[in-house]
């Protein structure tokens, strides 16, 4: 590794937060027991939801395939230890609101069997990138910083343009939050041969690992596992400790001084982020043939007595967590999955733990928001000063309580990454995250509603269109008629009745009042 | 187990509405034992009745309005409207005037345009510019400073009740003898008679650069002022560019002109120079919100204020200039719009 150091930048706005992190740093991370049940929801990962593959009954082992990506953008499911399947149900998943939907749910065996069926890849350079991203999305991997986003696919970018820098985002900015602290600490090795995987994947030329400078254990030990590797191509960057530097577009702004376009994505400035965890899951699956049936997860909060970091199956209910770390406090609270800034509430502790658990944050009372004391904005304009996306958040809350969700969009609502420091920052404790979300949801679904008020628009013209040439065919018919008619009446006069019938007949194929029988109608489509 | 749920981000908000009106009340502290040392107790006087008033039509009005009174009135900032109010008033302003100005200044200014948040004038500075048209005289009474003559020392607690209730003076004590001009009164009627400005300042209400006490009052109102910078409690942009603003013009002028233009100094530590640019300019709800807009709208005040000290028909321009600057907030706001990140160049 060289010994130049990377030049940093700044990102617009944000907060210092106090980390709240020695008390989970303090033990190593501890290996959880697996779940006597596991509860697998079918989809813990952005896109469409798994399919299963196995019935109820079914025998299967540790990591074993349990569900098999759909099409489209979609992960497969592997079983996090050996057991029986005890059906395939709906139950509340852990996502906002815990909605109720479909889940594997295994009975361990408590022999924690292996499954033998992805091998080892030795020389994963000898491999094409199509190939890795093949074993990749196999192994169920997805992006574990809480995007969930399927790997593979993201590895895809390179295949599209050329990269520049694979980014290992080890920031990890949120209160609370270590379970990337700690993986780096012990794991930097896994870590740093993950990345390098995807580098090839990516055929991108360097790698920046970013860490917060408030780590400096994790910090030295991926400069040793660097150092170790010979690999030049990496280098471990110290990035200014503030909430939100692990969010994806500020971390390339703080080590590129670019940003992303609005609209775009990464890629198309030469850059993609990959997770840390994501990296060690990476290295799992190539260096021990192992698919994603686990993950580290920190249990932090004034509402735990011991927080600590576990590295624990999937499927693991939150309360086994919570009791390894010593139970709850009287204080707890709250159950949030993620960090106090954008973890979302959960209402029972029998939630399992799926792909996106990176924190269980019991939080006590004294750290929880007021929701009944908002006030008036006053305008300070505090919230803009700390807004990262360069937003101005009173103009956008005074739009949606006006509902002018138009100048709601125009003030670039789309571009909230829902940090909530704006929250934190308001004299008038007004939820503007709150507000946003309900004007991002708002105006999807208008737009749904207006494309399906296009469609009905499109659908009626096209009748129109028929009706008219319907209109226009017996209006042709009847000139028909006419003309024949006027022929007969140059006729000799034994035609003449026959002549009559056909005039009385024509008379009554009049076109409907009000529908001009021409095929001018139309002109809708 | 089981919990309730509410929506992210959980941490509570690190400050408030009533903290932060609290503060700019307890940064007005050493400017107010300034005012009270070297003009008497008339400041208090018209403080208390001027929030006495303030707060009864708050409560008033947000009855009338079916709101919820307790939340309002505790969140201090009628309080502060009343207390900046009494800052611009002259010591031996009567009772009345005082409660009309407190009145306004809630009920028109404030609350009929919807409350705290929503009101696009200052409205200190609408009941004070009501005063000031409605009732020069009376706005008129400024007393001569401590330490320029030991007969005319501030008027005694007593004596001030008394006139400011009553509004007569003890025998053998005229208002007119009383009371004094301000410094920029002075400067501006010398001017006017066609007097230089050096010949103006040699007169006793003045000090080294600016008004007696004049000038110890301005720095302690920009001492509380540099307290809510290190507080967060305000933003530099404003009080910046307005003083700014204010020192380009009047060193402009002074360069070109000393003998009719005062030096920038003097503008700077007179009248209500740094509680304008600190407490007034400042007040969030009718001020520009972009940093961009703030620099514009500060500066804007600054020059403003000079133009009315210096050719306008009142001897200071800061309620002016701030209530005209008020009126442009939507625009400034409008056309100073940060570029959003990802928009625009990359």
């Amino acid at each position: 590794m060289s010994n130049r150091a990377h030049r940093v930048w700044k990102f617009p706005g944000g907060l210092r937060l106090p980390p709240h992190k020695s008390a989970s740093t303090a033990e190593p991370v501890a290996t959880a027991e697996p779940p006597a049940v596991a509860v697998l929801p079918l989809s813990q990962h952005a896109g469409a939801a798994s399919v299963p593959i196995v019935a109820a009954g079914r025998r299967v082992l540790a990591g074993e395939p349990v569900a098999r990506a759909n099409d489209g953008i979609s992960a497969p499911l592997h079983a996090p230890t050996s057991g029986t399947i005890l059906a395939i149900e709906d139950r509340q998943v852990p996502r906002p609101g815990g909605p109720v939907e479909p889940c594997v749910i295994l009975e361990a065996d408590g022999r924690d069997q292996r499954y033998e069926g992805y091998e080892p890849v030795d020389d994963p350079q000898a491999l094409a990138p199509a190939e890795i991203r093949r074993l990749v999305h196999e192994a169920g991997i997805v992006g574990l910083g809480g995007a969930v986003f399927p790997a593979a696919v993201k590895l895809e970018a390179g295949d599209r343009q050329p990269l520049d820098t694979l980014i290992l985002n080890g920031a990890e900015c949120e209160p609370y939050i270590s379970c990337d602290d700690m993986l780096m600490r012990e794991r930097a090795a896994h870590v740093v041969h993950g990345a390098q995987i995807m580098l090839h994947a990516l055929s991108a030329r360097c790698c920046l690992v970013a860490v917060e400078h408030d780590k400096p254990e994790a910090i030295a030990a991926l400069k040793a596992a660097v150092r170790e590797s010979g690999d030049d191509r990496f280098e471990v960057v110290s990035v200014t400790t503030a909430y939100p530097a692990g969010g994806e577009r500020q971390l390339i702004q703080v080590l590129s001084g670019r940003e992303v376009p609005a609209g775009g994505l990464p890629p198309d400035i030469g850059y993609m982020t990959q997770n840390v965890g994501t990296a060690a899951a990476v290295s799992d699956r190539f260096r021990h043939g192992r698919p994603l049936i686990s993950r580290v997860v920190t249990v932090a909060g004034g509402g735990v007595a011991s927080p600590r970091n576990f590295d624990a199956r999937l499927g693991t209910p939150f309360a086994a967590l919570i009791a390894a770390a010593g139970g709850y406090t009287d204080e707890a609270a709250r159950l949030v999955m993620g960090g106090p800034m954008m973890g979302f509430a959960l209402p029972d502790d029998a939630l399992p733990v799926v792909k996106a658990t990176n924190c269980i944050w019991v939080a006590g009372a004294a750290d929880l928001r007021r929701t009944d004391d908002e006030m008036p904005c006053i305008r300070c304009a505090e919230c803009a000063r700390v807004c990262p996306a360069v937003l101005l958040p009173q103009q956008l809350y005074w739009y949606t309580r006006a509902r002018d969700f138009e100048k709601v969009v125009d003030y670039a609502v789309f571009d909230c990454i829902e940090c909530g420091c704006c929250d934190l920052v308001c004299p008038s404790h007004i939820p503007l995250v709150s507000y946003f979300r309900y004007a991002k949801n708002e105006i999807r679904g208008r737009d749904v509603q207006r494309e399906r008020a296009a469609r009905a628009q499109r659908r009626h013209a096209e009748r129109n269109r028929r009706l008219a040439q319907r209109d226009a065919e017996q209006q042709a018919a009847l000139d028909e008629h006419t003309r024949a008619a006027q022929r007969a009446r140059a006729q000799p006069r034994e035609a003449a009745g026959a002549i009559d019938d056909i005039m009385r007949r024509a008379a009554g194929h009049e076109p409907p009042a009000g529908r001009p029988a021409g095929g001018g109608d139309a002109k809708d489509d | 187990m089981r919990f309730a749920t509410a929506a992210p981000p959980h941490y509570p908000a690190r400050t408030s509405i009533a903290l932060t009106m609290r503060r700019v009340l307890y940064a007005l502290v050493p400017a107010a034992i300034a005012h009270v040392w070297y003009f008497g107790s008339g400041l208090l006087i018209n403080m208390l009745v001027a929030a006495v008033v303030a707060v009864a039509c708050e409560a008033a009005v947000l009855r009338l309005r079916r709101r919820p009174i307790l939340p309002y009135l505790t969140d201090w900032s009628a309080v502060l409207a009343a207390v900046l109010l009494a800052f611009a008033l002259p010591p031996l302003t009567p009772w009345w005037a005082t409660a009309i100005g407190a009145m306004f200044a809630i009920v028109f200014a404030k609350h009929l345009f919807g409350g705290i948040g929503f009101n696009p004038f200052n409205p200190a500075m609408a009941g004070y510019a009501v005063l000031l048209i409605a009732f020069p005289a009376e706005l008129n009474h400024w007393l001569p400073p401590r330490g320029i003559d030991s007969g005319l020392d501030p008027v005694g607690v007593g004596d001030t009740l008394w006139y400011v209730f009553t509004g007569r003076l003890p025998a053998g004590l005229d208002i007119d003898a009383v009371t004094t001009a301000t410094p920029l009164d002075a400067v501006k009627t010398g001017i006017g008679q066609a007097r230089t400005v050096a010949e103006v300042r040699a007169g006793a209400v003045f000090g080294d650069f600016a008004g007696r006490g004049w000038v110890w009052i301005n720095s302690w109102f920009a001492l509380g002022g540099i307290w809510l910078l290190y507080k967060s409690v305000i933003r530099w942009h404003i009080p910046v560019s307005m003083l700014a603003g204010l020192a380009a013009m009047a060193g402009f002028f002074w360069i070109l002109d000393p003998g009719n233009h005062a030096a920038p100094g003097f503008h700077l530590f007179s009248g209500a120079a740094m509680i304008g640019a600190f407490f007034i300019a400042t007040d969030p709800v009718t001020a520009a919100t972009t940093v961009r807009g703030r620099l514009i709208y500060g500066a804007s005040i600054g020059v403003l204020t000079y133009l009315i000290r210096a050719w306008g028909g009142y001897p200071d321009g800061v309620a002016f200039a701030v209530l005209i600057m008020n009126l442009c907030v939507p625009v400034i706001d409008h056309f100073t719009r940060p570029r959003v990140y990802g928009h625009g160049r990359h």
